[in-house]
């Protein structure tokens, strides 16, 4: 095996290797100042139309609003377990998820209240899971970390660190066995990318070309461990080289960026059926999740990023280049605040599950022989 | 009825089910170019392809997790474990992916795939490539698990399993894959899963064994029947869903039981058999339920050490007279 990079690879192979040739060494997003980053989301913006804009705006806020919801519903004892929120990575999911199809495939990790509601679940569906009751997207059987519809393409919910990856890897593998031109998009934390379960499916996804973009959300910390802590290579975009996929890093504070990136790699994945793996730099606000004590880092450590509030840039963006006055967005939010506002209702008034359900859903086919003991 | 062996026999399996239903596909570790590592998956490459007849890097959570993947969208994995030795890298997939995905995703998606591949003791490969681990996955509701002890068992309950809709555990017992036997010749000879089978009717004791211990245990009745004891050979062949009602129809009737496996016995199948009957049939007792059991240590290397490992003939038999009060 030759050790060229794929960037340099002979003519001969540059054809087959193009897919792989997508990788950018540019500084860590967290080190570029404010000002550089509205002057790129503001180059960004050309050839957008107004209303995917605003509607991107909207849903990032939905999942502000509902994450705010979330841990206040929790702290109220109404949300049990765990609970992860996704507050500062807004972009990554929404961005992301902008540039798929309904009959596309999503699945992600146990921070995932975002994905659900981008790829199309209600706040109501969402809210009443979180609430454990009958009318959730799972039944009421899942919760935080195990959301699931099968109608809008979203496949979970998955608790174990890099779980997901070997089955999004799998699901790509059906689209191709299949013959549609569906992708998956597998999302999952930076320290994920430490679990052989990531390795082993990029390994496979490029030996068979399978249709899966892999977007490693790098939030800078697994649970209270930071990046340099865990990491030996810390460039997580290199890692794709290793298999030779494409990689390309990307900045998670801006929406825009994120789904430019995507877009690219959906079309990798549809037209040529070949995966690619994202490196998104984000950060998250709020702790690991809502039992987390958060002295790992510093207050001025997390208002150094929250200036980078990817909300905040693209309000900013969209007002200064006067897509949006500030009094449409602002009515925006108390739409999003009403609609967050219904789906406590809802959850709240909604039923527990039947204690029946207990033993539901257990076996897809049940036994023959009723003695017989599960 | 055609006499083949248990290897001849669950490589038709596949090959009627792959046959079949075209979302059904196979995959694993030289399951296709080299024709399987024991020769179960010979001249499936050559007739289903590469698309369906997958050789996979040796990466077992990977392509466990793939298949089940997979499982969610429509199609109908076989994953082989060339061994399932192999396996203990896989059950994060197997447990908390496949076994669960139906119950926590509240009844959407439903995981049709067989993991499949020999288990139990091989021949003097030692510790970390001959053991059972039945009871590991038994343990998981979500799971189903079966263990094949004859030739027409293999054929019929791997096609069950292929059809079945929920991810089973299909455990081939690598010393027996030699072993010959009556096959019917019709294509859709299935075995319902959760389906126990009395193996020899006897009246004075019974005997539950599964796998390896079923021909042992038949030779044990054997002999007992010589020594004027009629045993009652029971083989549950589906060790989840457990198919009790028949294990206890028979200590009804004999109120004296053996549990055999090769397995050891702390929190093992016969322990939890044992269980079973004991609160089921206490009444009908006239012993304690006696298992018999692989010995609690590693496996060993050296021959000597390695039978005195495996429960023997004798030791069955002696179990029985013990139960009997002989």
């Amino acid at each position: 095996m030759s050790r060229q990079t794929p960037n340099s690879a002979s003519s001969s192979e540059a054809k087959g290797r193009a897919a792989a040739a997508v990788i950018e060494a540019e500084p860590p997003a967290s080190e570029a100042s404010v000002e550089a980053r509205k002057a790129e989301q503001k180059a960004r913006i050309k050839g957008l139309d107004r209303e995917t804009l605003i509607e991107l705006y909207y849903q990032m806020l939905l999942v502000r609003r509902f994450e705010e919801k979330s841990a206040e519903s929790y702290s109220m004892g109404k949300i049990g377990g765990f609970c992860h929120l996704y507050i500062g990575q807004e972009a990554v999911a929404i961005g992301a998820i902008s540039v798929i199809r309904r009959d596309d495939y999503v699945l992600t990790s146990y921070r995932e209240h975002a994905h659900a509601l981008a790829k199309g679940m209600t706040a109501d569906s969402v809210m009443a899971e979180l609430y454990g009751k009958a009318t959730g997207c799972s039944k009421g059987k899942g919760g935080s970390m195990h959301m699931f519809d099968k109608r809008v393409g979203f496949l979970g919910g998955h608790a174990i660190v890099g779980g997901q990856i070997p089955l999004a890897t799998g699901v790509a593998f059906a689209s191709k066995y299949q013959g549609t031109d569906q992708v998956t998009l597998c999302f999952f934390g930076e320290a994920a990318v430490n679990q052989g379960a990531f390795h082993e499916s990029l390994n496979m996804a490029q030996l068979w070309k399978l249709p899966c973009i892999y977007i490693c959300e790098n939030n800078q910390y697994g649970m209270g461990t930071s990046l340099e802590r865990a990491m030996s290579l810390k460039d997580i975009s290199l890692k794709a080289r290793a298999y030779e996929l494409a990689g390309e890093i990307v900045d998670g504070m801006d929406v825009l960026a994120v789904r430019e990136a995507t877009e690219r790699a959906v079309a990798r994945a549809r037209k040529e059926s070949l995966p690619t793996l994202l490196e998104v730099r984000t950060y998250r606000f709020m702790g690991h999740s809502m039992s987390d004590p958060g002295n790992y880092r510093t207050r001025a450590e997390i208002e150094h990023h929250q200036e980078r509030d990817p909300l905040k840039l693209f309000f900013a963006t969209l007002v200064e280049t006067e897509t949006a006055s500030e009094k449409e967005l602002a009515d925006l939010d108390k739409r999003v605040r009403e609609e967050v506002a219904q789906s406590v209702r809802f959850a709240d008034e909604s039923p527990e599950p039947d204690p029946a359900e207990l033993y539901t859903d257990i076996y897809a086919n049940p036994l023959v022989s009723s003695e017989a003991v599960y | 009825m055609a006499v083949i062996t248990i290897r001849e026999a669950l490589n038709q399996a596949l090959r009627e089910e792959l046959q079949r239903d075209k979302n059904v596909f196979l995959m694993g570790e030289e399951v296709a170019a080299y024709q399987g590592a024991y020769k179960v998956t010979k001249g499936l490459l050559e007739e289903f392809g590469p698309k369906r007849v997958i050789d996979t890097p040796i990466t077992e959570l990977g392509f466990a997790g793939l298949g089940v993947g997979a499982a969610m969208v429509g199609l109908r994995p076989i994953v082989e474990f060339m061994t399932w030795n192999f396996s203990i890298l896989a059950t994060d997939q197997i447990i908390n992916s496949a076994a669960k995905m139906l119950y926590m995703s509240g009844g959407q998606f439903k995981i049709p795939m067989v993991f499949r591949g020999p288990g139990g003791s091989a021949f003097q490969v030692s510790s970390q490539h001959s053991q059972a681990l039945e009871s590991w996955y038994a343990y998981f509701p979500g799971l189903k698990v079966v263990m094949p002890s004859t030739p027409a068992d293999a054929k019929g309950l791997l096609k069950s399993a292929i059809r079945d809709d929920d991810p089973v555990i299909f455990i081939e017992q690598e010393r027996m894959y030699g072993q010959k036997g009556e096959v019917p010749d019709d294509e859709d000879f299935l075995i319902p899963l959760g389906v126990a089978d009395v193996k020899r009717a006897g009246t004075d004791a019974t005997i539950v064994a599964r796998s390896l211990m079923v021909p042992l245990a038949l030779k044990a009745a054997e002999e007992l029947e010589k020594q004027g004891v009629s045993c009652e050979v029971i083989d549950p062949r589906t060790i989840r869903p457990l198919d009790i009602g028949t294990i206890i129809k028979s200590v009804k009737k004999t109120n004296r039981v053996v549990v055999a496996e090769e397995s050891h016995p702390f929190c093992g199948v016969a322990g939890e058999i044992s269980a079973e009957i004991n609160e089921r049939a206490f009444d009908y007792l006239d012993a304690p339920v006696r298992r018999v059991s692989g010995a609690d240590v590693p496996m060993p290397y050296a021959k000597n050490l390695e039978n005195l490992a495996i429960p023997g003939v004798e030791q069955i038999i002696a179990a029985v007279r013990e139960v009997a009060y002989l």
